[in-house]
């Protein structure tokens, strides 16, 4: 699926959203997060049931201090608009793959 | 079969592959995080010949191009254990084992830890062990770093031009060193030195909620509210899971010399892990620069010896 930048619409995206998504917590002064860019855009192609967004944690400061992001990369999973987990660091394709797992999506 | 396996790709290991990659070997780079290793928590690279204000990042972003342009092989797996043999050596990873002729150990080094209770619990979560990469999501609020080392006044200074307030934690009565920074720091009006003080305990579940703060040979302890604590207590060597093999110091610093040679014909030390005394960007590029050059001439010289036989 296409990765959605959810800057401005995190409310309508992910929190209003039936079903799962992945939103990828980034900054531009953060390495590792533009070195995970790449391999997110590269699994989000894999999975037709899954919605990918990006969040800019300086263009919207509220939702990550909602979401108690202190580290980034971080990548929140959330079902219903409710979180169910996060991964925080850099991982690569295969890990990514194994942190969205088997959902039978 | 490979040629050279490189495990890490810090600025040594990355060094390494670019010598290796030129030289036509078959070469496979392991790394287990992300690329760059400790560089990428410099904010801005100064003592680099050559380089003007590239930040960690950048520098390990075009090291990375520069390499893969060279063809080889990138994993990102995490090396287990090496084995020697006879006639090859191999690398097991988290993943799969890999056969090769020759092996580059440039694992580095990883933060020291406080060694306290809830301190890996709350990593991400108030407590960080790099300014650079975490200091930006503490603007406007309290936060305190332990260390008494130049990283720590250099990221303490990082820290009081985002944060509200800063304390610097350390555990002796003065710093042993002067610096443009640590005198641009002590200027600061956000700032507070606790000299002599030990953190003794970290409170927080789902975040980090306080420290408790023990001065020496004094028996009260103060509890101190804050929002991020940031350890930069220094590093310290990964070389764990070569330790079978591999001879290290007592520090668990790899034991070689300015060839970059270990105690196993063909297994080559650079960068951090390697024991020595000054740990440099410069020095690790060196480093990687003469494992991999002798990487290649040991593969040449077996070659070699194979024909005679």
């Amino acid at each position: 699926m296409k990765i959605i930048n959810i800057n401005d619409n995190f409310d309508e995206e992910v929190r209003k959203y039936k079903g799962i998504s992945i939103v990828d917590f980034w900054a531009d002064w953060c390495g590792p997060c533009k070195m995970f860019g790449p391999i997110f855009e590269n699994v989000s192609k894999k999975y037709d049931n899954i919605k990918f967004c990006k969040l800019n944690v300086d263009e919207n400061e509220e939702i990550p201090k909602e979401f108690g992001i202190m580290s980034i990369p971080c990548i929140v999973m959330f079902k219903d608009g409710e979180e169910i987990k996060r991964n925080i660091g850099f991982i690569d394709e295969d890990g990514l793959n194994d942190f969205i797992g088997d959902l039978n999506v | 079969m490979y040629d050279i396996i490189i495990i890490g790709a810090g600025p040594s290991g990355m060094t390494a592959g670019i010598y290796s990659g030129i030289a036509r070997k078959k070469v496979l780079l392991l790394e287990k995080e992300a690329y760059g290793g400790q560089i990428l928590k410099a904010s801005c690279i100064k003592n680099y010949p050559g380089l003007d204000n590239v930040s960690g990042i950048d520098y390990a972003q075009k090291l990375y191009n520069q390499v893969k342009e060279l063809n080889i092989d990138i994993k990102f797996e995490s090396a287990l254990e090496v084995k020697n043999y006879d006639k090859f050596k191999e690398v097991i990873t988290n993943k799969n084992s890999y056969k090769t002729k020759t092996i580059i150990i440039a694992s580095g080094a990883k933060n020291r830890k406080l060694g306290l209770n809830n301190e890996d619990k709350l990593i991400g979560k108030g407590i960080s062990y790099c300014a650079t990469c975490d200091g930006m999501f503490f603007k406007d609020k309290k936060v305190a770093i332990t260390g008494g080392g130049r990283t720590a006044i250099d990221d303490a200074l990082y820290l009081s031009n985002i944060c509200k307030k800063v304390y610097v934690i350390y555990r002796q009565k003065e710093f042993k060193f002067d610096s443009i920074n640590l005198s641009n720091l002590r200027k600061k009006d956000n700032v507070e030195f606790i000299f002599n003080t030990n953190i003794i305990d970290i409170n927080g579940n789902e975040k980090l909620e306080s420290i408790v703060l023990k001065e020496n040979d004094i028996d009260d302890t103060t509890t101190l509210k804050i929002d991020g604590l940031f350890i930069a207590i220094g590093h310290i060597p990964v070389s764990e899971m070569f330790n079978n093999l591999i001879k290290t110091d007592e520090k668990g610093y790899i034991i070689s010399n300015e060839e970059c040679t270990t105690n196993i014909e063909g297994i080559f030390v650079a960068g951090d892990i390697r024991e020595k005394n000054v740990r440099q960007l410069t020095t690790a590029c060196s480093d990687g620069t003469i494992a991999a050059i002798n990487a290649c001439k040991y593969i040449e010289n077996e070659k070699q010896t194979d024909k005679c036989i």
